[in-house]
């Protein structure tokens, strides 16, 4: 069991991140409050190192091998996941920048939980293996609880952050007795050797059934698929809003990655299994998530539901099974990303009367006044809605697309149906922004972080709107996880 | 196959029986003198300010409670460490190894303690 300095080097990304949340929990210690902000500078240049290492690691020579003991996993996969939390990460540091003040909750510790939570995010997308990955798991989301009650005043705030860190706790337990089923019936928890043991069908038992169950129930509840959803309107509503953002980035492009590499690497030969499972989430979660939507007057609460929905459209790339599945979720979670996080950067410039503006009426007549914030909102929500040319279009493309391959052509009409509903309540943000009187005064938080994280998520949503080859390129050429 | 548990079954039940044969034996013989100091929950000779279900816990002994076992837990670490670290094969690796280890609690440490945790109010 001793390891070697190539398997240190495999993880130096997750050192950077880790080592810098260590050095800034002390160094947060000699900044007097005024001067949090370069905290935020820190955190955002620890993550650009984590970035520069990944890069240079793309070229190692032990790229693709497994360290640690198969604990862990160096590839194209992971390293594509990893830019995708490394870009919801530095978004959502620069949409706090401003926030934290307004809200009086400038504190350190604030950006040393997101560094915390990214690494954990890291070591899930890479890890081969069911201990490593709940590991990781756990580290990314004990983080996330604490930043969801950020707002220790807010009732809301706290009521979130308890529902979720009740029905967190609860559903790692399913997960990992399911691991431990796993663990029974293959002797290994390694996903290679799982799936090796698999192959053999005298394991097919009823047990692998409700292992695969538990296992589908714990990573849906990750994603905030219905029916384990409960958490995520409460959560998203009640957590600080750049907090939202990143948790509805990159934990659930982790959540993701995991899924995409327990299912597809480890528990491949049960396919037809976990497919339907997989299947009726996706579809529970794409019908309700859209149809609730409709009635919600807060728009954080409505994006929550609008992201029930997306993790549906997501599941149906995974239930697809193919290689090209894979790369379509993986598209749509870097997609995500982009046209989310612009969206709550909208979200967060607005303010009412020194508050948040959070309630979806306060948008009505926005362009009159004010053309350039309510075109950025515009081109988010069509991306959102999957309208072209933006990006939100070219991801349900591709899914749709993988799942028309694989011959599931009724799940797609269903999934293009279900945009349909969701495109009413998008547009009818548009349609109150553009075609209403405004009934007061707007204001604005400026500030030059929310400036330059609308402008990266603008080009994102647009570019990859307009020209997706390069990303979808590198994203089939990651998806190689079999 | 289940009847292999028999003997789980059976220890179960004499332990359950010894438990309640020696409380009800010694209920017989023991002298019976309760008294105020005797019943009271403390017995370090304070005298109890309030009831303990309405009275008001003072949040600070919670956190010195999660930072002596993160120190507890730590020391349960270190003695099997410093068992095998006669091995020469893993001395070193195993040396700096758990440095690592301190060092990572080091930080929280520090960190409750800039932040006050230590101070007594």
């Amino acid at each position: 069991m001793i390891f070697t300095i190539k398997d240190l080097l495999s993880i130096i990304p997750e050192l950077i991140i880790a080592g810098s949340a260590c050095v800034l929990l002390l160094v947060d210690l000699l900044i007097s409050k005024e001067r949090k902000a370069c905290m935020a500078v820190l955190s955002i240049l620890s993550v650009i190192a984590a970035g520069v290492a990944s890069y240079w690691l793309l070229g190692a020579d032990f790229m693709g091998a497994k360290s640690f003991a198969g604990m862990f996993e160096l590839d194209g996969f992971s390293t594509f996941f990893k830019f995708v939390f490394y870009t919801a990460t530095v978004l959502s540091i620069l949409l706090s920048f401003h926030y934290v003040k307004e809200e009086d909750i400038n504190l350190g510790e604030y950006y040393v939980l997101m560094l915390f939570s990214l690494s954990g995010m890291m070591v899930l997308a890479s890890g081969a293996d069911l201990l490593s990955i709940y590991v990781g798991l756990e580290l990314m989301s004990l983080p996330i609880y604490v930043l969801a009650g950020f707002l220790q005043n807010d009732v809301r705030s706290n009521e979130g952050a308890m529902k979720y860190v009740i029905l967190g706790a609860f559903s790692s337990g399913i997960l990992l007795y399911g691991i431990s089923m796993v663990y029974g019936l293959t002797g290994t928890t390694e996903l290679s050797g799982v799936a090796a043991a698999l192959s053999d069908s005298s394991v097919h038992v009823p047990a692998l059934s409700i292992a695969i169950v538990m296992m589908v129930a714990g990573f849906a509840f990750k994603v905030a698929g219905v029916p384990f959803h409960m958490w995520a309107p409460d959560a998203y509503e009640g957590a600080p809003t750049p907090i939202t953002g990143f948790m509805s980035a990159g934990p659930k492009a982790a959540a993701f990655a995991v899924m995409l590499r327990v299912f597809m690497e480890g528990l491949q030969p049960a396919y037809e299994q976990w497919m339907v499972m997989v299947g009726v989430v996706a579809v529970a979660s794409m019908a309700y998530g859209n149809f609730v939507a409709i009635s919600q007057k807060n728009i954080k609460r409505m994006l929550a539901y609008s992201s029930i929905g997306h993790a549906g459209y997501a599941l149906l790339g995974v239930m697809a099974g193919t290689e090209e599945g894979i790369a379509s979720v993986m598209f749509y979670m870097a997609v995500y990303v982009f046209m989310n996080l612009g969206a709550f950067g909208i979200i967060i410039m607005m303010r009412k009367g020194g508050q948040r503006g959070e309630l979806i009426e306060e948008y009505t007549g926005l362009a009159r006044s004010h053309r350039g914030v309510a075109l950025l909102m515009l081109i988010f929500l069509f991306s959102l809605a999957g309208i072209p040319p933006t990006a939100g279009f070219m991801g349900k493309f591709y899914i749709f697309m993988a799942l028309i391959h694989r011959g599931m052509v009724g799940l797609a009409i269903f999934a293009v149906l279900m945009s349909a509903v969701a495109a009413y309540f998008y547009i009818r943000i548009v349609m109150l922004m553009y075609m209403r009187e405004p009934a007061g005064e707007f204001e604005f938080a400026r500030s030059k972080g929310i400036y330059y994280a609308l402008f990266i998520t603008t080009v994102g949503t647009v570019l990859l709107g307009i020209c997706p080859g390069y990303l979808v390129k590198l994203a089939e050429m990651a998806s190689v996880i079999m | 196959m289940l009847l292999s548990y028999l003997p789980v079954l059976m220890m179960i039940g004499f332990v359950t029986f010894l438990g309640v044969a020696v409380l009800f034996v010694s209920s017989l013989l023991r002298p019976q003198n309760p008294y105020g100091s005797k019943l009271s929950p403390w017995e370090c000779g304070m005298e109890p300010v309030g009831d303990a279900d309405i009275g008001h816990f003072r949040v600070h002994f919670f956190i010195i409670a999660i930072l002596f076992i993160i120190f507890d837990v730590e020391t349960l670490f270190l003695f099997p460490w410093a068992v095998i670290l006669a091995d020469k094969s893993i001395s070193t690796l195993a040396f700096i190894e758990m440095f690592i280890f301190i060092g990572i609690l080091a930080v929280g440490l520090i960190y409750a303690w800039g932040k006050g945790a230590l101070d007594w109010l």
